[in-house]
């Protein structure tokens, strides 16, 4: 009974947050905060796909900025070159995204371990090193701009909860049937995965497109949003690459919402640090007239690439299973929590 | 022709001959015996049957199909399951999943795949660990657990690797037990296996390896009298 | 013809260096069997070492012996205090250990932003940019200067991991930590000693480095792809392999800057690499066995 009572909670509570976000807009009206939540769900698609092939798959790809980006440029380089609707280029992008995942999937698969990330991360550099260099094509270093459908971010926000909730859900599912086996199974052991039916290669690819479609979808609706791309912005491998897997580090590698968590962390954390935790330093510094008060405030501002980096390790050496995989660790020695024997 | 059999099997690794021009037939519902001393080539054997390795040269033959050097999924569909000498859990999926992952060789559904897997957990005396994590199961229970899976491939032909190797004699019996068991619902059997008496009592013919060679085949008895058997044996034993 | 010749003795030049930086990366690789992606990073804190002693009118190579003891300790200190504790706990992936490095490139290159902003630093000496002849081809006196005591370490580096016991008991970790464990290596202490003389080599390739080549924070990025470039080339963990990976990195860079281009420069290598991983998996090393 018990039992039942809190897998309903479980159910319950994802249908909770997705109508709190959903009514959002309504109540808030400050388009400052409705960008920041369109950063996050944007993270909470790019890192729950990469935590589906490597949190669940075990894949560990550094090159997710390959289909971040070519999602971005399938959508800016349509209505570049054939003045298509940028909104056209999401889906392509996708589909972009997941073409170039084959031969991605070709190099790398057949290699593990260190040699996959080396690969992904290679292959991810080299798109970003043609997209520069294909200048007539891609127009190189200069990007791409386009006009922005709307004025108003409210729709913007409502593409990019449909498209977080979608890819969220789908990997629900995904995790509870036939492929997320084989997926989970791939990631514990190829050999015995193997050895019971499970065609290793194939379901690494299938793992490898979905995620690369996820990916692509918000690579494109990146570009619709910020109206200019690029190649330094959309195929980092700091910015999307390894951001990719520190959302998911964060929240909860192999997680069905680790990532979701972890894009929040990641999200709110940036921006704390972005505004010197919301001008806290700056009014302190004026309350008080100390000038240092104030100095600090401005380098915390630039610091939240240092912050992330202390955060990194400070999460892997303490909860190496992130947020939601380390949770009855968090509850037991941060909240005191103990379960009732 | 036969249900099973190996024609010729040769496996080198660099100038390592590890299987040399090893041949036999399994007839159907038989539990075929293996045995040699510590690396004459056994799990070589198991792994060329499986389709781990390609075999340097020699065929093998099932149910009128040439089957080597084929992928491990695809023998693993054609009805050859096999079970891992050193243990292979999916660690960090509770023993339950570790069988449905399994059983979804053979069902589509999750349903399907579920009862499945609850049919053979019963059948394999897992049912009470079946929410345990695999990693966290005793040497016992993961080899039991290697079988289940196997098992849950609903295999005609099933490999058995050295799964009796570190159980107490309690355990031992409920082993055998199990194989006996198998066999009754109809699948050939063949076993790997150091632990003499298990062997020569389970087995229905016994086949005798050697640094890969063949060196006896036959009924339990003949092979226990066989000299060569019993030089191998002695010679490894006093060494 | 000259040309060629020229951009072949550039190639070389800049390989010599780009081997030392192959070897810190593999000995770490082979030992640890992690591949570090802070490894560019911490050349880039030798180089602005070099840089503040430079400023204090310390001659690079002198500097080395600073910067490549100082490197020995911050590598021991990150392998003992933020990687071995990893090896302990049980995680979903087993590359914990590589995005922790990850996080301390990132934590080291913006603490060096902080301290010496983005703008680029020269690190000028008399003989910055003095070159000497042979027949038509030119070399720079510090590219030569920096392959000869490249190659200095890099024998340094053979004799000590072949004739004495400590390096023995490098070899030994890398080839079978377990069978090493047993014959009595404490492995915990080989990896972080080894850890440590990774980046006092990578320090000292950051020294032969500044006084030809400019220096900003985000310098360490690039060259830690180029050492896993070099490393992968070589084939994991072969220290032959990785004198082979650098020359030949350091030989198609060239050739790719002077044929192609210059932003041709970086292409070539990863092209290079990923052909090497479709076609010759395993690197170089496969090829000679050693
Ligand atoms: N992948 C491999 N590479 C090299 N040698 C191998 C490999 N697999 C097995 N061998 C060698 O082949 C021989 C037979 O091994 P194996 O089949 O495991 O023996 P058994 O199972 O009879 O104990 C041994 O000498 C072993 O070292
Ligand atoms: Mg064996």
């Amino acid at each position: 009974m018990k039992a039942a009572g809190s897998k309903m909670k479980k159910n319950l509570f994802p249908l909770l947050l997705l109508a709190g976000l959903a009514l959002l807009p309504l109540v808030l009206e400050s388009n400052y905060f409705l960008h920041l939540m369109i950063l996050f769900l944007l993270w909470v698609v790019i890192g729950s796909s990469w935590n589906l092939l490597a949190g669940f798959t075990g894949q560990v790809s550094f090159g997710h900025a390959a289909f971040f980006g070519v999602g971005a440029y399938t959508a800016g380089l349509l209505f570049h070159h054939l003045q298509i609707s940028p909104w056209w280029g999401m889906a392509l992008g996708g589909v972009f995204a997941f073409l170039v995942g084959l031969p991605f999937g070709a190099i790398c698969f057949p290699l593990r371990g260190a040699y996959f990330a080396l690969a992904s991360l290679a292959l991810g550099e080299g798109i970003r090193h043609i997209a520069t260099i294909a200048e007539s094509f891609t127009g190189g270093m200069v990007g791409i701009m386009i006009m922005p459908t709307f004025v108003s971010k409210v729709p913007y926000y409502y593409i990019t909860l449909f498209l977080a909730s979608l890819s969220v859900l789908s990997i629900q599912l995904i995790m509870r049937s036939k492929p997320g086996y084989y997926f989970i199974s791939i990631r514990e052991d190829q050999d015995a995965a193997a050895s019971l039916g499970v065609n290793t290669t194939l379901y690494k690819n299938v793992s490898l497109a979905i995620s690369a479609f996820w990916t692509g979808m918000a690579g494109a609706l990146y570009m619709n949003y910020m109206g200019f791309i690029d190649p330094h912005v959309v195929f980092s491998l700091h910015d999307y690459s390894v951001m990719a897997i520190l959302v998911a580090i964060v929240g909860g590698v192999g997680t069905v919402y680790g990532p979701t968590v972890g894009a929040f962390i990641m999200v709110a954390f940036q921006e704390l640090f972005r505004t010197g935790f919301f001008g806290l330093f700056a009014f302190l510094g004026k309350a008080t007239g100390v000038a240092a008060v104030t100095a600090l405030g401005d380098a915390v501002k630039k610091a939240h690439v240092l912050g992330f980096g202390i955060l990194v390790i400070v999460v892997i050496l303490y909860l190496p299973n992130g947020v939601v995989g380390d949770w009855e660790k968090i509850k037991r020695n941060v909240f005191r929590i103990h379960p009732a024997k | 022709m036969a249900f099973f059999r190996v024609e010729k099997l040769v496996k080198t690794f660099g100038g390592l001959t590890a299987v040399n021009g090893v041949s036999f037939d399994v007839e159907q519902g038989q539990i075929f015996g293996l045995i040699g001393p510590n690396g004459s080539g056994k799990t070589t054997l198991f792994n060329m049957i499986s389709g781990v390795y390609t075999p340097t040269s020699g065929k093998v033959l099932y149910k009128d199909r040439e089957i080597q050097g084929m992928k491990p999924h695809k023998i693993c569909k054609l009805g050859i399951g096999r079970t891992f000498q050193v243990v292979k859990p999916l660690g960090r999926m509770t023993v339950r999943d570790n069988v449905i992952a399994a059983s979804f060789s053979r069902v589509n559904s999750m349903g399907e795949a579920r009862d499945n897997a609850m049919e053979i957990l019963d059948f394999c005396g897992l049912t009470p660990v079946k929410a345990t994590l695999a990693k966290s199961l005793p040497i016992a229970g993961r080899k039991r657990l290697e079988i289940a899976r196997a098992l849950a491939t609903r295999p005609d032909l099933l490999l058995l690797d050295e799964t009796a190797a570190g159980l107490n004699p309690t355990e031992l019996l409920s082993a055998m037990n199990l194989i006996r068991r198998i066999r009754e619902n109809g699948t050939t059997v063949i076993i790997i296996e150091h632990i003499m008496h298990v062997i020569m009592t389970i087995s229905d013919r016994i086949h005798a390896i050697n640094f890969g060679t063949t060196i006896a085949e036959g009924t339990p008895k003949e092979v226990a009298a066989n000299q060569a058997v019993i030089e191998a044996y002695l010679g490894t034993d006093y060494a | 013809m000259d040309v060629f010749l020229q951009t072949l003795v550039a190639g070389f030049l800049k390989g010599g260096l780009y081997a030392l930086i192959g070897i810190g990366m593999t000995l770490i690789m082979g030992v640890m069997g992690i591949i570090n992606l802070a490894h560019g990073q911490l050349m880039m804190l030798a180089m602005y070492v070099t840089f503040v002693l430079n400023t204090m009118g310390v001659d690079p190579y002198v500097s080395l012996f600073v910067a490549m003891p100082l490197l020995f300790l911050l590598g021991v200190t990150i392998q003992k205090f933020l990687l071995n504790p990893l090896i302990r706990v049980e995680t979903i992936l087993p590359e914990n250990q590589v995005l922790m490095t990850v996080g301390i490139g990132m934590v080291l290159t913006e603490i060096v932003r902080f301290a010496f902003k983005s703008d680029y630093k020269y690190v000028t000496t008399e003989y910055s940019n003095r070159t000497f002849s042979l027949g038509n081809i030119s070399f720079s006196v510090p590219l030569t200067i920096a392959f000869g005591i490249a190659l200095l370490f890099t024998l340094a580096m053979f004799w000590f991991l072949l004739k004495t016991d400590l390096g023995r008991s490098i070899r030994a970790t890398a080839q079978d930590k377990d069978a090493a464990t047993l014959m009595g290596v404490n492995t915990g202490r080989i990896t972080v000693i080894t850890f440590g003389i990774g980046s006092a080599l990578v320090a000292a390739a950051g020294c032969l480095l500044a006084p030809v080549y400019y220096i900003f924070p985000d310098i360490g990025g690039p060259f830690t792809s180029k050492a896993f470039i070099i490393t992968i080339l070589g084939g994991l963990g072969s220290t032959v392999g990785a004198i082979f990976g650098g020359v030949t990195l350091g030989l198609a860079e060239s050739m790719g800057a002077t044929y192609f281009g210059m932003e041709y420069e970086d292409i070539v290598g990863l092209t290079i690499f990923i052909l090497v991983l479709l076609f010759l998996p395993g690197g170089f090393k496969r090829l000679t066995k050693v």
